[in-house]
Parts: C-alpha cells; structure tokens; sequence
C-alpha cells in the first residue's frame, strides 16, 4: 500500500483532550441519573447543577479543540 | 469560517450568508410570536398554545427555577431573546438550502458571551459594590494557607475561562456537527466513485451513519441553546447572590 496521510498532529492532542471530558460529563450525568433515580422530586435542583458539572468538564474538551486549531 | 459576500456591489462587502441568516432569523421570531400573541383568548388556539408554552419554557424552566426570588422577571427578557435566537439560528443547520448553524462562525458567539459577560459583572457590581471582586475570588471557609493557590484559580476560572468557554463551546459543537456531516457527505461522494461494485455498496452504510449523525446533531442544536441560556442564568444568579456561595 503506497499513498501517504496529511495533516496535523495536533488532532491527535485533541482526541486525547476528548477522553477526559468524556470521562467526566459521562460521571456527572451518571450521577444525575442516579439522585433523579432515587428522588424524583429533587429533578429540578439537580438539574442546573448538572448541568453546571458538564460545563465545567467539557470546558477542557473544548479548549483542546481550540489549541488544535491555534497551536500549529 | 468566512464566506465569501453574496451581494456583488461594493457597500455590502462581507455581508455573507452567516449575516443574512441572523436577520432571518429575528423575522421569523419576531413574526411567530407577534402572531402567537395577537389574540390572546382565554381557551388559546394552535399557535397561541406554541407560544405560550415556548415562553412558560424559558421563564418557568431557565429564569424562575435558577434566579428564583422575586426579581427574577427582570431577566426574562434576555434570557427568552438568547434562547431563542441561537435555537433558531442553530437550527439552521438541520434545514435543507438553509444548512449552515449562523455560529460555526465564531464571531457570532463571541458576541453573544461578551454581552452576558459583561451583563453579569455590570449586575454583580450594582448589586454588591466593588466588594463583589472580592466575594467573587475568595471562596469563604477556606483555611488561610490555601488561598494564595485557589484565588488565583478562582479569577482564571470565572473571568478568562468562563466567557471563553462559553462562546467556544457553541461554536465548537455548531461547527464539529457540520463539519461531520460535511464529511460524511464527501465520504459517500467518494465512495459512490468507485470502479469496484463492493465499495459503492458500503455507501449505504455511510449514509446510514450521516442520517444518525444529522439527527444527533438536530438533538445538539437544540440542547445548546438550552445550555447557552442556563448558563447565562446560572452565572447572573451567580452575581445576584454572590454573598450567599
């Protein structure tokens, strides 16, 4: 097989930035999951928190696919 | 990213599609819910029922459950505007000859965070004096000793990060989603090339794939939005009451 790939080693960092964050947003809304579980009525205050939780871990995630496209 | 100017004379230079989706889409808001309120019964019809709910949405689900209190319906105005215009222009993305989320640019995010930034520091500062800097960074309850580490993440993280991410975080997905529609589309084109009968055949399976990807993506569109507005929620609640965290 002849033919060659091109492109940026720095997607590479980005799919490794992504693990963490998935990682992270999948224990927050297990989480969730789990206190909604348990005690439906506590819904609407776990709900902001959760969602707190999640911007909070994606942010990593996100600011890995910025430096893949800033860093160069 | 940039597109090139769809009007040919010299007065409209950079006015691409991205601008003349954005005025779209306040028409069509602006029209729905002029139409949804024009006659308001007591027993709503069809479209009055769709705009009462879409607002009952936005002030009972977003600004009442989080900012709570009493004054929470000072804020429901832009809370209802922001939610609803980056739904629509999101949504964008999932509509045939439309099919460009207006914020895969990013400059159409930026300044969307840069108003709730600076709308929350603006309610902070009102609601508790200059102190609010110092209510904001030094979480209370922490010994001494550990404060010259978790003050300077406490201003990192609520006054670079917090508005970076916000605006990237829109711009991030609107554009990952498109861009992974876009593949797959090419990916079906090259496939769909092909000499060999066996690797036309595996178009299919792309194309059952994109169609996933496209309905995952309208899914996104919409929970953005959503996400967009609470945060902006949460982070004016944060500045209401930056006395009581």
């Amino acid at each position: 097989m002849e033919g060659s790939i091109n492109g940026s080693i720095n997607l590479i960092g980005y799919g490794l930035s992504a693990i963490g964050g998935g990682i992270g947003v999948g224990l927050v809304f297990a989480a969730y999951i789990n206190g909604v579980a348990r005690q439906p009525e506590a819904q609407r205050v776990l709900q902001p928190i959760a969602f707190l939780g999640l911007a909070l871990t994606e942010a990593l995630a996100i600011l890995g696919l910025v430096f893949a496209f800033v860093l160069s | 990213m940039h597109l090139p100017a769809i009007l040919p004379w010299g007065a409209a230079e950079g006015f691409s599609k991205q601008m003349l989706l954005v005025l779209l889409s306040v028409v069509f808001i602006a029209v729905f819910f002029v139409l949804a309120a024009r006659k308001g019964q007591l027993v709503p019809g069809k479209l009055q029922f769709a705009g009462e709910a879409a607002y009952g949405f936005v002030r009972n689900g977003i600004a009442k459950d989080i900012i709570g209190g009493k004054d929470f319906i000072k804020y429901v105005p832009l809370l209802f505007s922001l939610f609803f215009f980056i739904l629509v222009n999101n949504i964008y993305g999932a509509i045939p000859f439309f099919q460009l989320p207006t914020f895969s640019h990013v400059g159409g995010a930026y300044v969307l965070a840069g108003i709730v930034y600076f709308t929350w520091l603006i309610i902070g500062l009102k609601k508790n004096g200059i102190r609010y800097f110092k209510l904001a960074t030094v979480p209370s309850g922490v010994p001494w000793y550990i404060l010259p580490i978790v003050i300077p993440i406490e201003i990192i993280s609520n006054f670079i990060v917090r508005p970076v991410t916000h605006s990237l975080r829109l711009f991030a997905t609107m554009l990952a989603g498109h861009l992974i529609v876009m593949i797959a589309g090419y990916g079906i084109e090259f496939l769909v090339s092909q000499e060999n009968i066996l690797l036309q055949g595996t178009s299919v399976l792309v194309l059952a794939g994109a169609i996933a990807m496209y309905m995952l993506e309208a899914l996104i569109m919409v929970l953005q939005a959503y996400v967009f507005t609470l945060l902006t929620a949460i982070y004016i609640e944060g500045a209401l009451h930056a006395d009581s965290h």
